[in-house]
């Protein structure tokens, strides 16, 4: 079986800067694989590329062997890919449940007629969708803060709801930048257990962080981007001992 | 358990008593609204029946601005373009100007429907535009409409011009027409009265149509939008169509408010739709408590009645404390309504009626 996910040559030009060049990687069905890199390697213009809110200067993504639609990122999370914020980007004014409620979107179809008339079909779904998001809501363990609005949820539990908004759509492929970032060491580790939780439930993931730690306990493989590039790519085992590597990049961090 | 015990018990009570204080509360509002124009007749006079029948009109109107601005967030300052537009597909198709009276049931439909279209027109053109430019884009949208209202006389025509359109159809089905006073039960209901009800009953098929988008997933992907639209896109939202569908719909309600306003009035010109009106109604979205609908027309009531009040207070109380009349009505009139605005705004910033976050459930 081919790659789920599969960049061939992907470049990004922010005016005169590479964000990206000629980057090709491919990501297999049920791992968790990890894209590390120093801060500004391009890693979150990867994930925009690849979710459609950037548009590729080069190259292309094929998502179970079919072209991603470019540009358009409604179509990407409908094609199966979810993801996640490194500066969290909740509905900030909307309880944590209708967050999740409108990750469903995508799987649903009411309209303006089905949802003024309220006929059965309509509120079955309505209905559906309440459920689906307090359980997801219940998977990433923020059951108790369900009518909570977004903005008054903690540092932690925002990453956490983000991730069940992003479930919620239904993703065969889950992105997630730095999903860590800010946590204490406990609620990391509840963050490992919900990972490997989520990948025993045949969802891949793919995973941008910084804490060398978590990827490297975590992850089956890793690719390193560095000024754009990619430096290096498998088993995190073997990146960590891969001389490029540590010169620009896990070099310093161990040095320190 | 004590506290298991306790829940059961109150939640009992609430199912026993809630339902009913709930019917008692919609009984007691269904009879207020019904005699409403009555006690107001009594008491004030035809006038204030008409100011009334306006103030359910702005309701319309505030409650269609309300799903463009509050629940999409897309600041629109051209709003009003569609009452005219509205208001226009009545003029021209039920008066003698062209000679054609098609019947209300089809055209204030008709109306809705061009609004609505009128509002693709705007949006389309406007999607990857936000906050100030979008508003003053939509503004430009609003000035072009009347203009062309002021124009369409020439070479051909389809508007009439600054004098607008005269002796337009008086709203009625089949024979009977709300411009004719009825006796019911040997109580006179005058003219004013009828379009009472008919503006009521179209204000609460607004206001269920409101609600039922609220608490919807067309509803949430609007407010999505207008909290990160970025993040709606990335969640699957076609932030494209759902906010096209904004446009349509907060049109569509416009257009229907501006047609009953042209068989109300039986004469439109441009005048009635200048940039003014469109911020009269933005004001009742913002002052009462945007996005949230009870909010939105407890400030569209207040907002129309506000100046009538005003006219009917400001001489009389002039006249009283310095025996004749020493400010221009007129000014004062405005100066209240602006120092109104600023109080409101400066104590309560987020609306008189701001939606409360809804209280956490006792869920576990
Ligand atoms: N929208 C943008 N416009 C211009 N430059 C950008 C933009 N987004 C990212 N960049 C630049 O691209 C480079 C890669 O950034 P980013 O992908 O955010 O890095 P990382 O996520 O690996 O820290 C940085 O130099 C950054 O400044
Ligand atoms: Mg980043």
């Amino acid at each position: 079986m081919s790659a789920l996910l599969e960049a061939r040559s992907v470049g990004k030009r922010f005016g005169g800067l590479d964000a990206l060049m000629q980057v090709s990687l491919g990501i297999e069905r049920g791992e968790i694989y990890g894209l590390i890199g120093p801060n500004g390697a391009g890693k979150t213009t990867l994930f925009n590329v690849l979710t459609g809110l950037y548009r590729p200067d080069e190259g292309e993504f094929l998502f179970d062997g079919a072209p991603l639609p470019v540009g358009e990122p409604h179509r990407v999370a409908a094609a199966g890919i979810a993801r996640t914020f490194q500066n969290i980007r909740l509905f900030a004014n909307m309880s944590a449940v209708e967050n999740v409620m409108v990750g469903r979107h995508v799987r649903t179809r009411t309209g303006v007629i089905g949802a003024v008339l309220r006929d059965s079909g309509s509120r079955a779904e309505e209905r559906a969708i309440h459920a689906r998001s307090l359980e997801l809501l219940e998977y990433v363990g923020l059951a108790g803060r369900r009518d909570e609005s977004a903005r008054n949820l903690s540092y932690g539990d925002q990453r956490r709801l983000e991730i069940a908004r992003a479930l919620a759509t239904e993703p065969r492929l889950l992105a997630l930048d730095e999903p860590a970032a800010g946590m204490n060491a406990t609620e990391t580790a509840s963050l490992r257990g919900l990972l490997e939780a989520i990948r025993a439930d045949g969802v891949t993931v793919l995973l941008i962080e910084h804490d060398v730690k978590l990827v490297m306990g975590l992850c089956d493989r890793v690719a390193v981007l560095d000024y754009g590039r990619k430096i290096a790519e498998g088993p995190p085992a073997r990146v960590q001992r891969d001389p490029t590597v540590i010169e620009a990049y896990l070099g310093g961090a161990l040095h320190a | 358990m004590s506290w298991a015990a306790k829940d059961l018990g109150d939640w009992v009570e609430t199912a026993k008593r809630d339902p009913r204080a709930r019917w008692l509360g919609v009984a007691l509002i269904a009879v207020a609204l019904a005699v409403l124009p009555f006690v107001a007749g009594a008491v004030g006079g035809r006038g204030w029946v008409r100011i009334i029948d306006f103030a359910l009109l702005y309701v319309m109107l505030a409650l269609g601005l309300n799903i463009v601005v509050g629940f999409a967030g897309l600041l629109d300052l051209g709003y009003i373009a569609f009452y005219a537009v509205g208001a226009y597909t009545y003029a021209l198709l039920a008066s003698p100007h062209f000679g054609i009276h098609l019947p209300v049931w089809l055209v204030l439909p008709m109306g809705a429907g061009v609004a609505g279209v009128f509002g693709v027109l705007l949006g389309a053109p406007t999607l990857k535009l936000r906050g100030d430019y979008l508003a003053i884009v939509t503004l430009g949208f609003g000035e072009i409409i009347r203009i062309f209202l002021n124009n369409l006389n020439a070479p051909v025509n389809i508007t009439n011009g600054p004098q607008g359109v005269n002796r337009i159809d008086p709203i009625s089905f089949s024979n009977f027409s709300l411009a004719r006073p009825v006796e019911v039960l040997g109580i006179d209901v005058p003219s004013v009265h009828l379009y009472y009800y008919l503006f009521l009953a179209l204000a609460l098929l607004v206001i269920f149509v409101s609600l039922r988008l609220e608490n919807s997933r067309i509803g949430r992907a609007w407010v999505a939008i207008r909290e990160d639209e970025v993040a709606a896109r990335a969640m699957g939202i076609n932030t494209r169509n759902i906010k096209l569908l904004a446009f349509a719909m907060g049109a569509s309600f416009g257009g229907i408010a501006g047609g009953l306003f042209a068989g109300f009035q039986g004469f439109v010109s441009p005048e009635s739709f200048i940039l003014m009106e469109s911020v009269v109604v933005l004001c009742m979205v913002v002052l009462g408590g945007m996005g949230h609908i009870p909010g939105v027309i407890l400030g569209a009531v207040l907002l129309a009645a506000m100046p009538e009040v005003f006219r009917n207070t400001i001489v009389p109380v002039q006249q009283q404390l310095f025996g004749k009349i020493v400010f221009d009505p007129e000014v004062v009139r405005m100066l209240l309504f602006g120092l109104a605005l600023v109080l409101v705004m400066l104590f309560r910033p987020a609306g008189i009626w701001p939606s409360t976050t809804r209280k956490r459930e006792l869920a576990s």
